[in-house]
């Protein structure tokens, strides 16, 4: 500390960014952003996901960008979404209509139009594959598609409570189609709609999101096992309204995750006790394949549509202001920048008890 | 990619200034607002940042000050930032500036009437070391109760004999609201009473604004028999330039192990030093 660097601090740092920028490039080799779109699927999923901002080239660049560190490629999304109006929100969106590529259910063996099992990890051996090292070109050779009949369309696929409100065992919430509270341009103010509570967790850290909503069915909250209903992933078209005399437009299908999370019976809620037992659900809506966010998430939602006292998975403030990508590691990494004056300040207080106790 | 003037857009712009007008309107209140992402990490001044964002023209003159510094880290990419997005003059000069940021300091030189003060805040709610949760403090700010902000100076005083809250030391705007001055150091609270320029504090993370406007009461909570005290330096004379009566740095000479003081506000420190040259020569 004996030399007081009093001017040179721009330059030291303007090296730092050169440094850093041309980290990627040490080795040589190069990537084509289009090599991530093509080959990082989930990678951009997760981005896309927490930087609530679907786009799959933007994704990929900001992967390229931040050398694959996912708190920064999802930090340059949203740094990037902030420079564009947001003008239109979009219609009533069905996921009935949506073009389903997985569905699953957990509870039933046998729903209507059966299980779907599409492209997953989850039935391999997680053991490193050493013919990867080389690369191969175009779709593997084993795979084979066949025509088959099937009773339904993919694109008008039912949900499995409908078949359950068939039977009387789901009673539908009251639809409420007002157009949502938005987080990102009002803040909210608490106690939280569900709305807010829905898009702060859609938009949430796949790991504090998962981690939360292992917390709640684990041990902290209604410790208990849901159910996956359903657990659908696909292709979901989207359309915006924008008031004049053609109508509808639709901006494109956006892969989504839905799961509908059958969850039990919380001891607080008296409404149903006299009745016959009721199936519940909490929701969970993602952008891209995002299985396990979004089951956590549908856990999250209901841990705070019906909460147990003094259980921190159920206080709508401290799920939602924590779990944010951008908010938490930007104040956690603050905590680098020099706090010489309030550490001063600081220095002060302890001295002045020293000088109190001679 | 193609931006706009100061990178947010004009609607953004226009919620951020809607916003502090109504923190003008209620010295101390903390405004909540939406709060948009910006190339900075949260935490690292955005709130401050938005500010300045939404307030800056093209006649502005822009100092930028982080930790008494105009070429500290966060002072360096903040005025970066707002140079590559606006191409406004920038200064090192307070006198010279109609907007200055500032993170943990309120400079030396006072501020003028037509000079906006921007303080980049992490924790803008003064209650939040008695109260967790935010929909219970905004009750106690709405029946001005603020027994828990003076029962934890009041302990402190039973723990350690004396006060202990370091910076960010709570104040009362306008005899009505306890609000968070962000973390300058206590030195600095008496400069925000009665002040001539506009203080305007932002929040990013935390998505709110407040506002000290020109000419308005703030003072330190304290007790009768337990006095506001500031940081003490009355005895430490500043080596690079013999100013006294300013906040310091301390530093260790590594040659002589010796502890010894220079002017925090350098750019202050600096128009002393060059006032000395001009004289001298």
């Amino acid at each position: 500390m004996g030399y007081v660097a009093v001017k040179g601090g721009a330059h030291a740092i303007n090296n730092s960014v050169l440094l850093y920028k041309n980290r990627r490039l040490e080795e040589g080799i190069d990537i084509e952003v289009e090599k991530i779109k093509t080959n990082m699927r989930q990678l951009i999923n997760q981005v896309m996901s927490e930087a609530s901002f679907y786009d799959r080239d933007t994704a990929a660049l900001a992967i390229k960008q931040a050398e694959g560190n996912m708190e920064e490629a999802v930090f340059l999304m949203r740094a990037h979404r902030s420079t564009l109006p947001r003008l239109y929100y979009s219609t009533i969106t069905d996921t009935r209509d949506m073009f389903v590529e997985r569905r699953i259910s957990a509870s039933f063996k046998d729903i209507p139009g059966g299980q779907i099992l599409g492209a997953s990890p989850d039935f391999t051996h997680r053991l490193l594959d050493d013919s990867l090292k080389e690369l191969s070109e175009g779709p593997l050779e084993d795979i084979s598609y066949k025509e088959v009949g099937y009773n339904y369309k993919l694109y008008k696929l039912p949900k499995v409570i409908d078949y359950l409100e068939k039977e009387g065992l789901f009673v539908r919430d009251e639809e409420n189609n007002d157009e949502p509270d938005d987080i990102t341009k009002k803040s909210i103010e608490f106690p939280s709609t569900r709305s807010q509570r829905l898009q702060a967790l859609t938009r949430g850290q796949t790991g504090a999101v998962t981690s939360l909503g292992y917390a709640e069915i684990r041990g902290y909250g209604f410790t208990s096992h849901p159910n996956i209903g359903e657990c659908r992933v696909g292709q979901q078209p989207v359309f915006v309204d924008i008031d004049d005399e053609y109508g509808e437009y639709f901006i494109g299908d956006f892969e989504m995750t839905e799961i509908d999370g059958f969850m039990p019976d919380v001891a607080d809620d008296q409404t149903t006790a006299d009745e016959d037992m009721l199936i519940k659900i909490g929701y969970g809506l993602v952008f891209g394949q995002n299985e396990t966010k979004a089951i956590a998430m549908s856990v999250l939602d209901y841990s705070l549509e019906h909460p147990i006292d003094g259980v921190p998975t159920s206080d709508d403030e401290f799920i939602m202001f924590h779990i944010d990508s951008v908010e938490s590691t930007g104040f956690i990494s603050h905590l680098k920048l020099p706090h010489y004056v309030t550490f001063q300040s600081k220095l002060d207080r302890m001295r002045q008890g020293r000088e109190d106790q001679k | 990619m193609s931006q706009n003037f100061a990178f947010l857009d004009e609607h953004s712009k226009k919620e951020i200034r809607r916003k502090t007008l109504k923190a003008i309107a209620i010295p101390g209140y903390q405004v909540p607002f939406a709060s948009r992402e910006l190339p900075i990490a949260r935490g690292w001044g955005t709130g401050g940042l938005q500010l300045t964002l939404s307030l800056i023209g093209q006649e502005d003159v822009l100092k930028v000050i982080d930790q008494g510094s105009d070429e500290s880290v966060n002072a360096v990419n903040i005025r970066n930032l707002v140079q590559n997005t606006t191409s406004v003059k920038e200064t090192i000069h307070t006198a010279e500036a109609t907007l200055i940021q500032s993170r943990h300091r309120i400079p030396e030189v006072p501020l003028k009437p037509f000079q906006i003060l921007v303080l980049q805040v992490p924790m803008p709610e003064p209650l939040r070391p008695v109260e967790p949760s935010e929909r219970k403090t905004k009750l106690l700010h709405g029946d001005k109760e603020y027994s828990g902000a003076y029962i934890k100076l009041f302990e402190q005083i039973m723990r350690h004999g004396h006060i202990t809250d370091d910076a960010d030391y709570p104040v009362m705007v306008n005899g009505r609201y306890v609000m968070a001055p962000s973390p300058i150091p206590r030195f600095d609270n008496p400069k925000m009473h009665q002040n001539d320029g506009l203080i305007l504090l932002g929040a990013g993370r935390e998505k709110k604004i407040h506002a000290v406007p020109p000419y308005t009461d703030v003072e330190s909570l304290a007790f009768e028999d337990y006095p506001f005290e500031v940081e003490d330096f009355s005895d430490k004379i500043c080596r690079e330039s013999g100013l006294t009566g300013v906040f310091m740095d301390e530093l260790v000479d590594e040659e002589t192990g010796e502890t010894y003081y220079v002017t925090n506000d350098t750019s202050y420190m600096l128009e002393k030093l060059n006032e000395e040259d001009s004289v001298n020569a």
